[in-house]
């Protein structure tokens, strides 16, 4: 009887529900200093004074530290690819770029005289020209970093055929924006750091990747590697934006090397709101071009990527769009093309998704402007040119190969589920009555890009005399259930139960090397890796098994109900785990264990079809999202009752980016959504409750058969709330509206399109 | 997140709070529920030197009837208004509105003393009181005094108690006749972008408004249109009138005008008028 | 200035700048580190406790005001011989918690709410947890937790 597939509860969860989690902020580290920083409130300035004096005469302040105390080195280019003059000082040094960028290091003994101190630093900025939108920053007529002569950090170019769409008897053109918006985990950015007896950096992070981090603080502050020991303890949610370094953590370790004192750094949400990357911000432009009849023949998306004042992973995430430029559709002929500019806000970085949902934001809204434009019904044109389920492996027109699905069926399950043609009845005897209160239903198709980046996976399973399983992963979970999904794996093919299995993750001391979590790659190259060592284990035990009975090979029989070997046909004479383990070791000293580095088989390809009904009160442009149907298919589903949270909070995410949240800056680059009373984070009221399906394709690029799941609720939920929206209003004139749909950009967009529409419309009857 | 120091001393009395104000004056704020100070304070916006923590004056906390009128004690939290048996007979769209306020977190901690003396233009009780007709009990060194809600909200953040002045009480007259609210947010728990409030009073209907300038406000035009026998669809157009509605990324001055015009239209007729 | 309060039952007495937020009291001073800090402007709920049995937001009450109180955390919430109690037990069926960090104040925020409102729709919870907010699960199992949790009470009562 498998335990894969099945609604396995987590085994994570007693703790967190007595006792709460262990997260950074609540680690037991006596005798520490507190580190706080002072923070440009300035978008763009020269810094002409910045005056410590009065907070290093105040009492219990250990020390005050500007860039020049540090000399460490500026933060590296992404991936070689963003401009050498752009680059990140740990500190701001001479010029300001952003609201938020730190300035002051200051570390006392509680962290209240950390808070005074703050207000004791006095900084002196002589105003620069604040650029903040990124078509005029692409202009260059003022510069961020003078150095490099030009805002431009990053481009992509990927077709120029300028006869495109001549052969097309229908184009449509579209200017969209994928708005920036902030990851908010719960839990914002928080590190410790201390020096052991022996001369070792230990160092608590909240991140996604703590061996990124070991490598980080080793390379920024000239450490060995082995002399680094990163621990991660629980870590409050991250949606990408925990996986990278950031300076803030480089200070942190540098301060506990510099004072001899454990150091503790924890963020306020408003700073986080400054500091944390944020996700998304592209301004897009397509053109989609096919027949009259509905087949798609020529899509070209441009793209201006909003990198913010230091270019971050932001910057080239236009690569991962690029990636998934045609979406699901066999449209023969795509293209794509990205410049990438700083402005004077937030570094931008990676988010739930990560490039992927701004393609698919991109292509689904115009897919819903190309059919109203042929008066076609939206399903039934994604239905047209969606590639069929014989097509796979799929390569795309720009050369990315999916590798298997079936698109028609994730689409025809949630029309169902949806109840589509009732809704679309509905609608009709909606309209019809003039309600002020009216419907709307979108459609989103996608595929997206799990486990894209190169890296392969660390998994380790050792036995214990005791017949307990040590799993070590280098994955590193804050959220995501891996001690639950990994040991469903491990019993799996070892038959012992999950309650006898540990797995230990985050440790850069007990598990060597991993890449850690984000992309959708964990299950996939993670889990499998730690399959692959289960499945090794399971072969050398059956090698010691035969020996011991000195029997063949061939006749031992792993019994995964009792957990316990035996020759065949003889299975009262036994040896368990624990047995074989001790035996391993009296063989030659070593335990029972196998390691594995998998690499990477390369990247799936999971899909769906989400569906969003909302109401739209058109008095006043207030959207209300009635249900949310999402049919997803990320290959074979390891643990549903995981894969639909997954979903979950993947939709709230992208229903939220839709429906109400922005980050907003003034144009003197203020921000204006700096707090969580301010930024539109998506509350339960806000929400319902959502209608979840999984088709299952399994994909034949892992042993798994999986592909990720994590951004997919996010990817496909975006745009089929856009789309709903703009459906609801449609029959008034309005042919797109801007995200987010808030009740202000509804009705303007409802007033722009109807001059001639009565605007001061009374209450029908019937209305709410 | 760490406001800056300041002295706590609780108050065992209303007169004792007073002395105190009287004492310290500027330097000091009365502490109530804590949930339009405390916020404040914690970004540093408000940095009082001294606290009077009058939250354990279990006397202002309450709800009754007397002579035609529903006194609600200054202490008395959002919960405990908004379930309150008499309210909800008696003054049914206080209660109402107190239910609505912030959160249940915040409704078990903010009291309708501390919302109105807080004057916020953004908040619902007021709005509440000026449409009610209601009236604040104030206690000072020289006694105590009502204060018109009409005379209560005097600029911006700014009401009509003196430094040294506690409010103890919020009256309204008894009102059973119907009422309608409506209020514009883009989240549940966020401040209105716009609301308007309707209520049938033995005055006629009074009408009144949320966000629409720098003060809690009636919406006095729809209210003489009413009284001069307009219906409710023609006097709701003049919603906008005598308003000064801010512009910014949530609502320009044009949106926050024409909503206000809605909102105002469909509270009327919820309240029946 | 020295503040005292009953926390999950125990008396606790310790001397406090009166600017003391209870949130850091209690995870700081008291040494209960369940109940987490989240935002700074009230917005979150995380930092949700129960005071005198009902649910507020510990970051913005100062320990001060709090002093002769009783004070539940997530840490009183497990029945004596640690079992789960049926909130605790069905946030754990229900697949109410990702990341974890907001849960010490959903649970919270959903017992007090069930106290108040024993039978609550789905409605009634969506906009009882209107002031605890979560980014990893999208609410749903949350609800489909406290709904669970209202049924097991009620057999329960």
């Amino acid at each position: 009887m498998s335990i894969l597939g099945n609604r396995v509860v987590r085994r994570e969860d007693p703790k967190f529900l007595t006792v709460g989690g262990t997260y950074v902020a609540d680690l037991d580290l006596p005798g520490s200093v507190y580190l706080t920083f002072v923070r440009s409130s300035m978008a763009h300035a020269k810094l002409l004074s910045v005056d410590t004096s009065g907070a290093k005469a105040m009492p219990g302040v250990v020390a005050v530290y500007t860039n020049d105390d540090l000399g460490i080195a500026r933060m590296p280019t992404i991936m070689g690819m963003t401009n050498e003059a752009m680059t990140q000082p740990m500190l701001a040094s001479g010029t300001v770029r952003y609201v938020g960028e730190p300035i002051v290091a200051i570390v006392a003994e509680s962290r209240e005289i950390a808070a005074d101190a703050l207000e004791a630093v006095v900084v002196e900025y002589e105003p620069l020209t604040v650029v903040i939108d990124p078509a005029e920053a692409r202009k260059d007529n003022d510069l961020l970093f003078p150095d490099a002569g030009t805002n431009t950090t990053f481009t992509l170019d990927f077709g120029g055929d300028e006869a495109l769409f001549d052969d097309c008897e229908v184009v449509v053109e579209l200017t969209l924006i994928n708005q920036r918006v902030a990851p908010c985990p719960m839990e914002g950015r928080s590190a410790a750091a201390h020096m052991t007896k022996d001369g070792r950096l230990e160092f608590n992070s909240a991140t996604q990747a703590p061996h990124g981090v070991r490598d980080g603080l080793a390379g920024f502050l000239g450490l060995e590697p082995d002399k680094v020991h990163v621990v991660t303890p629980d870590v409050g949610g991250g949606f990408g934006a925990k996986a990278s370094v950031y300076p803030e953590d480089i200070v942190v370790g540098w301060c506990a090397v510099h004072l001899g004192r454990p150091v503790r750094w924890t963020e306020t949400r408003s700073e986080s709101m400054l500091g944390l990357g944020h996700g998304r911000a592209q301004l897009q432009h397509v053109r989609m071009g096919g027949t009259r009849g509905g087949v798609i023949s020529a899509y070209r998306i441009d793209v201006l990527q909003d990198c913010g004042a230091y270019p971050a992973f932001g910057a080239v995430l236009p690569f991962m769009t690029r990636v998934m430029t045609s979406g699901p559709y066999k449209i023969p002929k795509a293209e794509f093309g990205s410049v990438s500019v700083v402005t004077n806000s937030t570094p931008t970085t990676a988010y739930r998704g990560a490039g992927r949902p701004e393609a698919t934001a991109a292509i689904e809204r115009t897919m819903d402007v190309f059919a109203r434009e042929i008066e076609m019904d939206p399903a039934e044109l994604r239905r047209r040119n969606l590639i069929g389920k014989d097509e796979f492996p799929y390569t795309t027109p720009t050369e990315t190969v999916y590798d298997v699905g079936d698109y028609h069926q994730a689409l025809e399950l949630a029309l169902e589920v949806a109840g589509y043609d009732e809704l679309r009845a509905k609608q009709a005897r909606r309209r019809a009555s003039g309600d002020p209160i009216q419907i709307g239903i979108g459609l989103s198709c996608y595929v997206e890009i799990t486990n894209g980046l190169p890296d392969g996976e660390f998994g380790a399973v050792e036995v214990r005399p005791d017949g307990k399983i040590i799993v070590r992963t280098g994955t590193s979970p804050h959220g995501q259930g891996h001690v639950t999904a990994w040991s469903m794996l491990v019993a799996e093919q070892m038959g012992v139960p999950i309650e006898d299995i540990e797995v230990i993750y985050g440790d850069t001391d007990v598990v060597p090397r991993g890449a850690g979590t984000m992309g959708s790659r964990s299950l996939q190259i993670g889990g499998a890796a730690v399959n692959q060592a289960a499945v090794d284990v399971v072969e050398k035990a059956k090698d010691l098994a035969a020996d011991l009975f000195e029997a063949d090979r061939e006749d031992i029989v792993l019994d995964k109900s009792n957990a316990s070997f035996h020759v065949i046909g003889t299975p009262a004479v036994s040896k368990s785990w624990g047995e074989l383990a001790k035996a391993a070791v009296a063989k030659d000293g070593n335990p029972l264990f196998a390691e594995v580095d998998l690499a990477s088989p390369g990247p799936t390809f999971p899909f769906g079809t989400h569906i969003s009904v909302v109401e739209v009160d058109v008095e006043t442009g207030k959207v209300t999202l009635l249900r949310h149907i999402a049919v997803d298919d990320a290959g074979r589903i390891l643990n549903p009752l995981l894969a639909e949270g997954q979903v979950h909070g993947g939709i709230a995410q992208g229903v939220a980016q839709a429906l109400l949240e922005e980050v907003v800056y003034d144009p003197d680059g203020n921000p204006l959504t700096s707090t969580f009373a301010d930024y539109s984070f998506i509350s339960a009221a806000e929400l319902p409750s959502f209608e979840t399906r999984f088709t299952e394709t399994p994909t034949p690029i892992n042993a798994l058969g999986a592909k990720g799941i994590g951004e997919s609720g996010t990817i496909g939920s975006t745009p089929a709330l856009h789309n709903a929206v703009c459906d609801a209003v449609a029959h008034l004139g309005v042919r797109h509206v801007d995200m987010p749909t808030t009740p202000i950009r509804v009705w303007n967009a409802i007033n722009d399109a109807a001059p001639h529409h009565d605007a001061k419309n009374t209450t029908k009857k019937g209305g709410r | 997140m760490i406001p800056a120091s300041f002295d706590y001393v609780r108050a065992e009395s209303v007169d004792e709070a007073i002395g105190l104000l009287s004492e310290h004056g500027d330097d000091a704020k009365l502490l109530a529920g804590g949930h339009s100070l405390l916020p404040l304070m914690k970004l540093r916006l408000a940095q009082p030197a001294m606290l009077i923590d009058i939250g354990h004056l279990r006397e202002l906390s309450y709800v009754k009837e007397e002579k035609g009128y529903v006194c609600v004690g200054a202490l008395t939290r959002h919960h405990d208004l908004a379930n309150s048996l008499v309210a909800r007979a008696s003054a049914p769209v206080l209660a109402h509105v107190a239910g609505q306020i912030g959160d249940p977190q915040v409704r078990h901690r903010g009291t309708i003393g501390g919302s109105i003396a807080h004057g916020d233009p953004a908040s619902d009780l007021p709005a509440a009181l000026l449409a009610l007709g209601g009236s604040l009990v104030v206690q000072g060194p020289n006694g105590i005094r009502e204060i018109d809600a009409n005379d209560f909200f005097l600029s911006f953040f700014e009401v009509a108690l003196t430094p040294e002045e506690v409010l103890i009480e919020v009256r309204v007259p008894r009102s059973e006749g119907q009422w309608g609210f409506e209020k514009l947010t883009k989240r549940a728990m966020d401040w209105a972008i716009v609301g308007a409030l309707a209520v049938r009073t033995s005055n006629g209907v009074g009408v009144a408004l949320i966000n629409m300038g720098p003060v809690p406000m009636h919406a006095r035009a729809v209210e003489a249109a009413l009284a001069s026998g307009a219906n409710a669809s023609d006097a709701a157009q003049h919603a906008a009138e005598g308003t000064e509605p801010s512009a910014d990324f949530n609502g320009s001055v044009a949106y926050r005008r024409h909503v206000a015009k809605v909102l105002v239209g469909r509270a009327l007729k919820t309240a029946g008028v | 200035m020295k503040v005292a309060m009953t926390v999950n039952g125990t008396l606790e007495s310790h001397d406090v700048e009166a600017r003391t937020l209870l949130v850091d009291y209690l995870r700081n001073v008291v040494g209960l580190t369940g109940t987490n800090i989240g935002c700074d402007t009230t917005s979150c709920g995380a930092c949700t406790v129960l005071l005198n049995g009902q649910s507020v937001k510990s970051c913005t009450v100062l320990a001060a005001q709090a002093a002769g109180d009783d004070i539940t955390t997530i840490e009183g919430l497990a029945l004596e011989d640690g079992r789960l109690n049926p909130v605790q037990q069905a946030f754990q069926e229900c697949h109410g918690l990702q990341c974890g960090y907001c849960t010490p104040g959903m649970v919270m925020a959903i017992t007090s709410l069930l106290t108040e409102n024993p039978h609550p729709t789905e409605e009634d919870v969506r906009v009882g947890l209107e002031g605890n907010l979560c980014r990893c699960a999208g609410y749903h199992n949350i609800v489909a937790s406290a709904l669970a949790a209202s049924g097991v009470v009620e057999m329960h009562q």
